[in-house]
């Protein structure tokens, strides 16, 4: 009798084991993380911790930035609504934990994309929403207008665990300028301290220069240096690992780009279903497949234009209405002028 | 041989269940970090660090290692740890006994400042002196010099820096004063203990420890100049000191707000530590013969301070651990230099995060032997 239980569980057994094989395939084949999104009814987002233009919360808690975008189009592509998104504000120290610990499916946090990220810690960048680079602000009454007025001891008040502290060191040494950092963890003490005398110059991605001197006692004291120190290619991030998902956020801010370049836009979405060019209807879920290669169906792409935008909407919306870059520069479209190329939608 | 086994057998069990706990853990981050690609070594230690740090103690900048960036953050945590230390030892030990004072102004106003300081976050003390500081301290160009070479700014406390000639002689002669008091002090008691005479070991100490020093540099070719901060100027509105010695203000504020904080919880232990010496001691004291000042010395604070010892061993470690909320206001100690930069530029989370709790371990465990030590030292000897 015993021999037979034995038998018995062990065939048991085996049927899970394969049974867990099979189902984990197909499991895989849908992603981890697009299956728990699903789950959950939300999509968890790691953003800053207060930056105009990028992320931030107004008084009610709403969050508002081009960062912030991206989210909203993964929520509206993967769950049909744009406002299902569960924000963590996060510090510069705290964000890559924070992903791949998983407590966050996507970091868009004005994140530098750097190969030492992108290679070493189990970080996958998907893109680039922003093209930005080092700059420095200084007092007008400083009369300084370039970084070539710098002196030996000047003092330079920055966040801790940015790009921006080893770019400050590059860039002080090959001029050979001695200088004095000084780190914050938080970008509010960075900007409080700089505002009070503490510093002669901040410096950090001229977007966030930008979007901080707004928070100044005068924004009008202060001017952004027109050197740029270095290349910040800002975009979102996810954990290593999850392929399907990785697509899924690389093609929401790829279609949201996209949709600018063929002129859809929220308003207009529904009615371009009829366009002429065939681009234009893949776009907006009218023609072809595009959504099952990752487990969507075909509207994911219209439902982000229609609840987000186009880039150039979320673009002006967040960054150039609120007074903080209203010059595109290498963010306007490579048809105009700018840097902005993404992929192919086919 | 039951008895032995019911002993043995919670305790196996105990030791079972930490182990699988803490093997499930490991084990856990492991197949995790895997999983994300993460590798996990210690490596990173000797590798160029590439960031600089605003204030070091030893000679540092972003050429060096990890290594060296993670011993500029430790001293620098030890440094604060040890001003801010002696700062509230001192100043809780004079609230402490202000607090029992006979006036009532002194003692009220010694109360006030306990309740107050203790009973706000400290978090908050740190801001509140930092940026009330810097909201309130001239700009170097604006700064009047206090006995005309100390400048005290937004940008830090500049003071004059020493440029010594023959330093190691000047050293010398302290030690050589410092062995003279101890052999003298042993000689006073010897005397004391077989002819009931007492010599005045206290002026000849003050004496020795200043005449030697100074026989050094009358005779021994030891000269001091020093070296005032001039302002300079960096562009129109923007100035520094150069020159001298730079305190930043970091530093002042973070020392300043722990000092504050931890000299109300001192002061707390000295006063019970007084008060719990009894009445009937001093009374006795008294009535031997002996007067205030040595009934104080040696009657009550040998028992008062068997009382205060262990609390402010707590509160010594309190403020060790403390310092290290330095990171809010750019304060470069162990952990924001080591578990934030050096953190964030790595991306070795769970090493560093291992090494830097290992760290504070290892200083507070060596706070609490030396303290262990001296409260053994003071405790009563039976004969």
């Amino acid at each position: 009798m015993f021999k037979y239980l034995k038998q018995l569980t062990s065939l048991v057994a085996m049927v899970a084991v394969l049974f867990t094989f099979t189902t984990e395939t197909m499991a895989a084949k849908k992603s981890k993380t697009l299956k728990n999104t699903q789950k959950k009814g939300f999509v968890r987002c790691g953003v800053s911790q207060g930056l105009p233009g990028f992320s931030n919360a107004d008084a009610a808690g709403n969050w508002t930035g081009i960062d912030v975008d991206v989210c909203r189009a993964v929520a509206a592509a993967v769950l049909g609504d744009a406002n299902k998104v569960k924000f963590t504000p996060l510090s510069a120290k705290e964000r890559f934990t924070a992903l791949t610990s998983g407590e966050i499916d996507i970091l868009s946090r004005n994140t530098t994309w750097t190969l030492s990220r992108d290679a070493d810690i189990g970080l996958t960048f998907v893109g680039v929403n922003f093209y930005d680079g080092q700059g420095f602000m200084v007092r007008k009454s400083s009369g300084i207008t370039s970084t070539s007025q710098f002196k030996d001891g000047i003092s330079a008040c920055t966040n801790i665990g940015t790009t921006t502290e080893l770019n400050m060191r590059d860039f002080f040494n090959s001029k050979g300028i001695s200088y004095e950092p000084v780190a914050f963890e938080k970008a509010d003490e960075v900007v409080a301290a700089y505002d009070a005398g503490r510093c002669d110059t901040y410096t950090t991605d001229k977007s966030g220069l930008a979007a901080q001197r707004t928070k100044m006692s005068n924004p009008d004291e202060h001017i952004v240096l027109p050197e740029t120190v270095s290349k910040e290619p800002l975009g979102p991030v996810v954990r290593q690992g999850d392929s399907v998902w990785e697509d899924i956020v690389r093609w929401s801010l790829n279609a949201m780009i996209e949709a600018e370049e063929y002129g859809i836009t929220s308003a207009n979405a529904d009615s371009m279903k009829t366009s002429d060019n065939p681009a234009v209807k893949r776009l907006v879920g009218a023609e072809g497949e595009l959504g099952a290669a990752f487990g969507l169906d075909n509207e994911w792409s219209l439902r982000i234009i229609k609840q987000v935008g186009n880039y150039g909407e979320s673009y002006k919306r967040n960054i150039a209405d609120t007074g903080i870059l209203p010059d595109r520069g290498p963010n306007e479209l490579w048809t105009k002028g700018g840097i902005l190329y993404v992929p192919p939608a086919r | 041989m039951d008895l032995k086994l019911q002993k043995i057998i919670p305790q196996l069990i105990t030791v079972l269940v930490v182990v699988l706990v803490f093997g499930f853990f490991t084990y856990n981050a492991q197949i995790n970090m895997e999983n994300r690609g993460i590798d996990f070594g210690y490596g990173f230690l000797s590798q160029e660090s590439s960031f600089d740090v605003q204030f070091s103690l030893i000679e540092y900048d972003g050429s060096h290692s990890y290594f060296r960036a993670y011993l500029v953050g430790l001293l620098n945590t030890i440094l604060v740890s040890v001003i801010g230390i002696i700062f509230a030892t001192v100043l809780g030990v004079i609230v402490g006994v202000a607090r029992l004072s006979p006036n009532y102004l002194i003692n009220q106003f010694a109360a006030f400042y306990v309740e107050f300081f203790r009973n706000i976050p400290l978090l908050l003390q740190i801001f509140f002196w930092y940026f009330a500081a810097l909201r309130a301290l001239p700009l170097p160009q604006d700064a009047d010099a206090m006995l005309g070479v100390f400048f005290l700014t937004i940008k830090g406390l500049y003071v004059p820096a020493f440029i010594w000639e023959n330093l190691n002689v000047f050293l010398y002669s302290i030690i050589a004063a410092i062995v003279a008091i101890v052999v003298i002090r042993i000689h006073a008691r010897k005397v004391q203990e077989t002819q009931g005479k007492q010599l005045p070991v206290f002026w000849i100490s003050v004496g020795l420890i200043f005449i030697l020093p100074l026989l050094s540099f009358l005779i021994g070719g030891v000269s001091l100049s020093f070296e005032i901060p001039k302002l300079k100027q960096l562009a129109t509105t923007s100035f520094i000191y150069e020159g001298g010695v730079s305190l930043p203000p970091e530093l002042i504020a973070l020392t300043l707000s722990l000092a504050l904080y931890t000299a109300t919880f001192i002061a707390e232990c000295v006063r019970a530590g007084i008060q719990g010496v009894g009445k009937g001691q001093k009374e006795a004291a008294a009535s031997i013969g002996l007067n205030p000042n040595q009934v104080l010395k040696l009657v009550v604070m040998p028992q008062a301070l068997r009382i205060i010892i262990p609390p402010t061993t707590n509160q010594y470690l309190n403020l060790t651990k403390n310092s290290s909320l330095a990171a809010a206001i750019a304060y470069p100690d162990l952990v924001l230099v080591f578990a934030g930069t050096a953190l964030m530029q790595t991306g070795k989370a769970i090493e560093i995060v291992s090494i830097t709790m290992l760290t504070y371990l290892s200083l507070s465990i060596s706070i609490s032997i030396l303290m262990n030590w001296y409260n053994k030292k003071i405790a009563i000897k039976e004969k």
